[in-house]
């Protein structure tokens, strides 16, 4: 018989171990299928998760690597604080979108005019376009009590109408023959945002990734406000009690990560992406909730999670073209992370007994 | 730093020396938007792919990845395959344009062929099908078959491609019956079997008993289905699975005689930057079986038209055709050419509603 029993306090040890252990999981069960697709498991696994790292032509991966990881830390980072605290914030796709067209908009209104400050002015904007999209459903659940994952979820929705209405009218490229789609930033200097670095991926979004964690490191360890959201998360009473505003809080959760996933955007829209496009949106915004549950809602681990998932990104498609396997094999590999991940989160607050099987 | 970035270069020429050594294989890549089960645009592509596998056997080798997102993914993606030796590669989706421009930069050696996109190079060609030829033919039995009068259309984008084949099948419903009326729903999606599903729905619930599509799923055949009296069209591939009712006929994408010309090229080595614009002459656009669900007339007429535009002896867009807002487009037996088509932004005279924006 097993026996599924709860810990007096969550383990330590599970807590940091289970997303090595998921991984690891992943990498049997992904190899398992891959054997029945009929492809050699090691080889497949080797090319999800050796060549990019350390392969023939890692040289061009690796700062690719940057440049994936970076907007799914960004946006994760922001989630994350919102998360600890019970406020979920699901639509950061639609903030990614709104800051990507407040961004390159005030870019394309510059154009062609060529100045140090159009850059800036632009990051501002798609900082400001994130949190004025997050605030929507801040406000209604200050104000009304409505719940913050519908109207998130659903503005993403009419985010990315606006997004084709952009990409299609007002947005788009006079010198573009009628196709859709804006002029590309990456031909105008003061709007590009251009790797730092030639050939080392290293762009503005990728600083600012990394700067990100080590604030939200600040701000949940050493800060009143970061406690406050750690404290509403694990006990919203003593919250209560410790004098946390709440609606303070949900104003400056659902603000930042809306703000973060607005520069997320447009730091994309504006360096690797480099125009409004109907599609330009690939689901950031979601796979960034899976990352900051991988990194369990810790800087440090959101930071380990973007550049992992990253990883099964760009292996995964190197998988496709070398080993021939369908993409939707390399979508159920990443679902089984998720899915191992929660699965072994139970060791974390369970402990499992055998136990002799007694008399029912 | 300077070093980092020279050995960089340094690495990118031996990769490019890789590639240029395209060994005794000939390697082919192809980067697709959708999957290649979507039944529509991409599975037709990758019916062309195989076509080059079975044309050359072992002389070929051929890559593919499916479901590429448009942006930054599709370039890397697309220096990936070139960093794996190919030689040739066709980027599928009109959103690939900027990244086969961008890594056909890196990689001089390498011919890339863009799908319905506008921007060449030496070593980028672009290719595309007049599909606006198919709906002419589609049109014509659409008008013939309508007994309430009013033909639903399903429209992906408002971009020219789209436009151009809703005037098309307009003009050649209306010819065949005068009282015909369109009734527009734009879903924004190539392929979403939810969202075409809702629209056909929509479409039948105004009145609707034609349903023509320019989205990929199979979707509006099964609402048609289910409604019952709704005629279909097949898009892209046959979707035979339909016929003989609703699904009346098709408008095919075939790809596979010009990728294996393309292929051929390459190997001879008399590859060149081209722009290439093939209808039903050329047998790039094909019109899937008309089944006997429509009058032996209507047929017998269809075939006939297919057969005018085949011989070039009628153009689709023949004169006295106005504008939306009834200003002169083509004179009398005036035929359009092809820079207006391209660039199509606007109805013909008679249709309703306005090209959203």
């Amino acid at each position: 018989m097993i026996r599924v029993e709860k810990r007096p306090q969550p383990s330590q040890f599970w807590s940091a171990a289970t997303p090595v252990v998921a991984v690891l999981a992943t990498m049997v069960a992904g190899g398992l299928l891959f054997a029945v697709l009929g492809k050699d498991p090691l080889l497949a696994i080797k090319t999800i998760f050796w060549d990019p790292l350390f392969g023939e032509f890692s040289f061009y991966y690796r700062p690719q690597l940057l440049i994936k990881g970076a907007p799914l830390i960004l946006i994760a980072i922001g989630l994350s604080l919102g998360f600890r605290a019970g406020i979920w914030n699901i639509g950061a796709e639609g903030q990614y979108i709104i800051g990507a067209l407040v961004g390159a908009g005030i870019g394309l209104a510059f154009y062609p005019l060529e100045a140090w400050y159009i850059f800036p002015l632009m990051v501002l904007g798609g900082a400001f376009g994130g949190w004025a999209w997050g605030m929507i459903p801040a406000v209604l659940k200050v104000r009304f009590g409505t719940n913050e994952i519908l109207v998130s979820l659903m503005l993403v929705y009419v985010a990315e109408q606006f997004l084709a209405s952009m990409a299609l009218g007002l947005m788009r490229n006079p010198d573009g023959m009628g196709f859709p789609g804006s002029r590309n930033l990456q031909q105008y200097g003061s709007a590009y945002n251009a790797e730092l670095i030639a050939g080392s991926g290293m762009h503005w979004g990728v600083l600012s990734a990394f700067l990100a964690v080590i604030f939200a490191y600040i701000l949940l360890n050493r800060h009143m406000l970061g406690y406050h959201i750690r404290l509403t998360g694990e006990a919203p009473r003593a919250a209560r009690f410790a004098g946390v505003n709440p609606a303070r809080l949900i104003l400056f959760c659902l603000g930042t990560s809306g703000a973060l996933a607005g520069l997320a955007g447009l730091f994309e829209v504006a360096g690797p992406a480099g125009q409004v496009t109907i599609d330009f949106n690939v689901g950031y915004g979601f796979t960034a909730i899976i990352v900051a549950f991988l990194g369990r809602l810790h800087p440090i681990g959101i930071l380990l999670a973007g550049f992992l998932m990253a990883l099964t990104y760009i292996g995964g498609e190197i998988a496709q073209s070398q080993l021939g396997l369908p993409a939707a094999a390399i979508q159920v590999f990443q679902g089984m992370l998720l899915f191992f991940l929660l699965a072994f989160d139970l060791l974390t607050n369970f402990r499992i007994r055998l136990a002799r099987g007694e008399v029912a | 730093m300077k070093l980092k970035t020279l050995l960089t270069g340094a690495a990118l020429a031996l990769g490019l020396a890789t590639a240029g050594f395209a060994e005794d294989k000939t390697k082919v890549g192809f980067v697709y938007v959708g999957p290649v089960g979507d039944g529509g645009w991409t599975f037709t592509h990758d019916q062309g792919r195989k076509a080059v596998e079975a044309e050359f056997g072992d002389k070929v080798e051929t890559v593919f990845v499916e479901n590429v997102a448009e942006g930054p993914d599709a370039e890397r993606v697309l220096t990936q395959m070139a960093l794996d030796g190919a030689d040739l590669i066709f980027t599928t989706s009109f959103g690939f344009g900027e990244a086969t421009i961008n890594v056909a930069k890196k990689f001089p050696n390498v011919k890339f062929e863009h799908a319905t996109g506008y921007q060449r190079a030496d070593n980028v060609s672009t290719y595309s099908a007049r599909f606006y030829e198919g709906r002419a033919v589609q049109g014509h039995i659409a008008g013939s078959m309508t007994e309430s009068n009013i033909i639903g259309y399903i429209a992906s984008y408002p971009i020219p491609e789209v436009i151009r084949g809703i005037n098309s099948a307009y003009i050649h419903a209306k010819k065949a019956n005068p009282d015909v009326e369109f009734r527009i729903v734009w879903v924004y999606t190539w392929f979403d079997p939810a969202k075409e599903a809702d629209a056909a729905k929509a479409l039948i619930e105004q009145g609707a008993d034609v349903i023509l599509q320019h989205t990929d799923s199979t979707a509006p055949h099964a609402a048609a289905q289910e409604a019952g009296g709704v005629v279909t069209f097949g898009q892209a591939s046959d979707m035979s699975q339909y016929a003989p009712f609703p699904r009346v006929s098709a408008l095919l994408d075939v790809w596979a005689p010009y990728y294996i010309e393309r292929t051929r090229a390459v190997m001879e080595g008399t590859w060149e930057s081209v722009d290439t614009w093939n209808g039903i002459a050329e047998g790039m656009v094909g019109i899937g079986e008309i089944t006997d669900a429509v009058p032996a007339e209507v047929k017998a007429e269809a075939l006939a038209l297919k057969e005018a535009l085949r011989t070039g002896e009628y153009h689709a867009f023949t004169g006295p055709i106005n504008k939306q807002d009834g200003s002169v487009w083509l004179a009398e037996g005036e035929t359009a050419n092809d820079g207006d088509l391209a660039g199509m932004q606007f109805y013909v005279e008679g249709i309703v509603g306005d090209i959203p924006n």
